[in-house]
């Protein structure tokens, strides 16, 4: 036990045990634990504030496009590609003057083949990204979570049946299923009665559907190991409830590892949105994903390097940003980690 | 200390753990026999002990007494109420007079939650009524009983050490002042210099709460001092029943005898001039264990043809012990065999 820390235990002595510490290490709740611990992480901090940005970004959008002055994202301006119907580069001039005789000037990250402004279509990105990776994300941990636990804590057919569907889950070949899925509800009327409609639902569906498996088999072991702890037995020898039992004693001990794992998930299901959106699935083309704009621009790439590098450098940004995030709160959470 | 009735009178308790092969439909091939015909009283007011080596069934004798565990098959009467078959509604109410204090100081407290919120649970469970203001008042009240500081009310376990976090256990096991504490080796995961002071607690608190206490030790050293009365379990079953002083004085189970020749004794001269019986081999697996007399196996007295044939009933002895023991030992032997006999 050479991780607590020796500040925190008084020693025993004769006298009545735990006379008052000394002055400054009064008792702390665990969030104060946490930031005492999250503030000395600087990296994680760093990433934290890109995070925050990043969020912002997407909340405003539309008023830091109005800011930078460029097209809104779904505007095609055809005198913004060039002659033969190339980009424009990074504030490049339109080789010919339009209509009214301007001379058009492309964004700071350039425009795309159908004369669309790179740089709002970026910011907007982020909506669209962060949208999906935290709505996916909370279904499954909100999935994941009550079905690992049901699993975990009664065990019994429940558990053979949830352990047997998960196996089945995590053995499918998720792109496929993916398409499929992405192919069946892009119908005019969806799928599952209209419960899943075209668009982003679907990417949704697709994304919680192939992760909550992971998120159960992680909580279920937790249960399966805390149910058999003595302070369980404590509880249920004072006569507690099975509910009781579940949601005070065995789930605050979740908290942590469910959110260590979220913060996984999000920048996972941000790579995973971008994947499917660079299949074309679910996606309108007119939204503005990075994964589409990726995709857009894959054919393209020699003539016009900003049109994949712009939410190529978001994307990438925004996953590191994430999983340091993730990293840092795990250390931070875990109260025995050393300091 | 007088000791009256009956507490709780256990008959042939019973705790097989089957064992089961298959994945979809489980077939049982097996049981380990953990706890095979136990039965025993405990008196109002007095310490029990539960003395045996690892694994012969103190845990589980101790969990099916709290019902924390269904047992197989037997009875367990609490004051005259056969509680071994009662459904989870119906024990609540026992509940409150039958608490458990662990061994493990660091498992038995839910690492998120606060002292208060801990010791405050038996009240939210059994007295839902009490208001928060109160029942701080009272958690605080049995902090300072248990020698906490009260101030740490809102401290989380892991800032107290191993014997602070026992105390904390106990806090919560006398909360709603219960009728029997079960202690399951509740002094063994912590230091040497900790443990009496733990052990004066429990004393104390059974002295002004009138507490009746089963208390579990796997080595018969420190039972001595805190029990009135000591069974000796081997393999599921309890092979000797008798006062602490009868027990160390004149053992009558050739097991007993055994245990105690382990026990250290204050003068070396008395114990070098004794035989001492070193018990060999290991302990059988309680998933098959030997037929009729269960100690037959390792024990130094067998005779062959009786003991592995005949099993023995738990019968008065010569001194009032109660011993399960076709060949009990005489005065003789306890006088050159065991250290602890008075000399
Ligand atoms: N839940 C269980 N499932 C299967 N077997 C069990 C279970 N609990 C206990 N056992 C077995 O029952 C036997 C008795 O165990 P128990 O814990 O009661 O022993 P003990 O006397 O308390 O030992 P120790 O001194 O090590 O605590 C052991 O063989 C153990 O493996
Ligand atoms: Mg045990």
């Amino acid at each position: 036990m050479s991780t607590i820390s020796t500040e925190l235990v008084e020693p025993e002595s004769g006298l009545p045990a735990g006379e008052p510490g000394p002055v400054g290490i009064a008792a702390r709740s665990p969030l104060q634990l946490f930031w005492r611990r999250l503030r000395k992480d600087w990296l994680a901090l760093t990433a934290l504030g890109i995070v925050l940005l990043i969020i912002l970004t997407a909340i405003f959008a539309p008023v830091i496009v109005d800011l930078a002055g460029t097209a809104a994202p779904r505007t095609q301006n055809a005198d913004l590609t060039g002659d033969f119907g190339e980009p424009l580069g990074p504030n490049a001039q339109a080789s010919s003057p339009s209509a009214d005789g301007t001379v058009a000037q492309a964004g700071p990250f350039g425009s795309d083949k159908l004369g669309r402004d790179v740089f709002s279509r970026t910011v907007y990105g982020s909506r669209i990204s962060l949208l999906v990776a935290f709505i996916a994300t909370a279904i499954t941990v909100l999935v994941g979570v009550t079905l690992g636990l049901l699993a975990g804590y009664y065990r019994g057919w429940i558990d053979t049946l949830l352990t047997r569907v998960m196996d089945l889950m995590l053995a499918f070949p998720v792109l496929v299923l993916a398409i499929g899925i992405g192919v069946a509800c892009s119908g005019a009327e969806g799928c599952l009665g209209g419960a899943i409609q075209p668009g982003l639902t679907v990417v949704i569906f697709v994304i919680s559907l192939s992760t909550w498996p992971y998120m159960a088999r992680i909580v279920r072991g937790q249960v399966l190991s805390l149910r058999e702890k003595e302070f369980v037995e404590a509880s249920r020898s004072l006569g507690a409830s099975d509910r009781r039992i579940i949601f005070k004693e065995i789930l605050p001990n979740l908290v942590a590892p469910i959110i260590v794992y979220s913060t996984v998930l999000i920048p996972q299901n941000i790579l995973f949105e971008a994947a499917l959106a660079f299949l074309g699935i679910g996606i309108d083309p007119s939204d503005p994903s990075w994964g589409a704009m990726i995709s857009d621009a894959a054919s393209i790439f020699r003539e016009a390097w900003w049109y994949m590098t712009f939410p190529g450098i978001a994307l990438l940004v925004t996953v590191l940003a994430f999983n340091l995030v993730g990293d840092g709160l795990q250390d931070a959470l875990n109260p025995r980690t050393a300091k | 200390m007088a000791h009256g009735d009956p507490l709780i009178e256990v008959r042939d308790l019973v705790k097989h753990f089957p064992i089961t092969k298959g994945l979809i439909r489980a077939k049982q091939v097996g049981a380990v026999q953990a706890v095979d015909g136990v039965s025993f009283d405990i008196r109002e007011g007095e310490t029990l002990g539960l003395v045996g080596e690892s694994g012969c069934g103190k845990s589980t004798t101790a969990r099916l007494l709290t019902r924390l565990l269904d047992p197989t098959s037997g009875t367990i009467e609490f004051r005259g109420k056969d509680i071994a078959s009662l459904s989870r509604k119906e024990l609540k109410p026992f509940r409150r007079d039958m608490q458990m204090i662990f061994q493990d100081p660091y498992s038995s407290l839910n690492p998120r939650k606060t002292v208060g919120s801990i010791i405050s649970e038996p009240f939210i469970i059994h007295e839902p009524s009490v208001g928060e203001k109160d029942r701080k008042c009272r958690v605080q009240e049995l902090m300072e009983q248990v020698g906490l500081n009260p101030e740490h009310y809102n401290r989380l376990p892991h800032e107290f050490s191993g014997g602070q976090r026992q105390r904390i256990g106990v806090a919560r096991a006398i909360a709603l002042k219960p009728k029997l504490i079960v202690a399951d080796e509740p002094v063994s995961a912590l230091d040497v210099s900790i443990q009496a002071q733990i052990l004066n607690l429990l004393r104390d608190l059974q002295r002004e709460l009138g507490l009746t206490i089963v208390f579990i030790a796997h080595d018969l050293s420190v039972v001595r001092h805190m029990c009135d009365r000591i069974a000796v379990m081997y393999l599921g079953r309890v092979v000797e029943l008798a006062g602490a002083d009868e027990l160390y004085n004149h053992p009558r189970h050739p097991y007993t005898g055994a245990l105690l020749s382990a026990v250290p004794v204050p003068d070396p001269r008395l114990a070098k001039a004794k035989v001492r019986q070193v018990l060999t081999g290991d302990v059988p697996s309680p998933t098959n264990p030997p037929s009729a007399c269960r100690f037959h196996t390792r024990c130094p007295k067998v005779v062959m043809g009786k003991c592995d044939v005949d099993d023995p009933a738990l019968d008065p002895k010569e001194g009032g012990n109660l011993a399960a023991c076709h060949f009990p030992l005489s005065d003789r032997e306890v006088a050159t065999q065991v250290p602890t006999a008075a000399a």
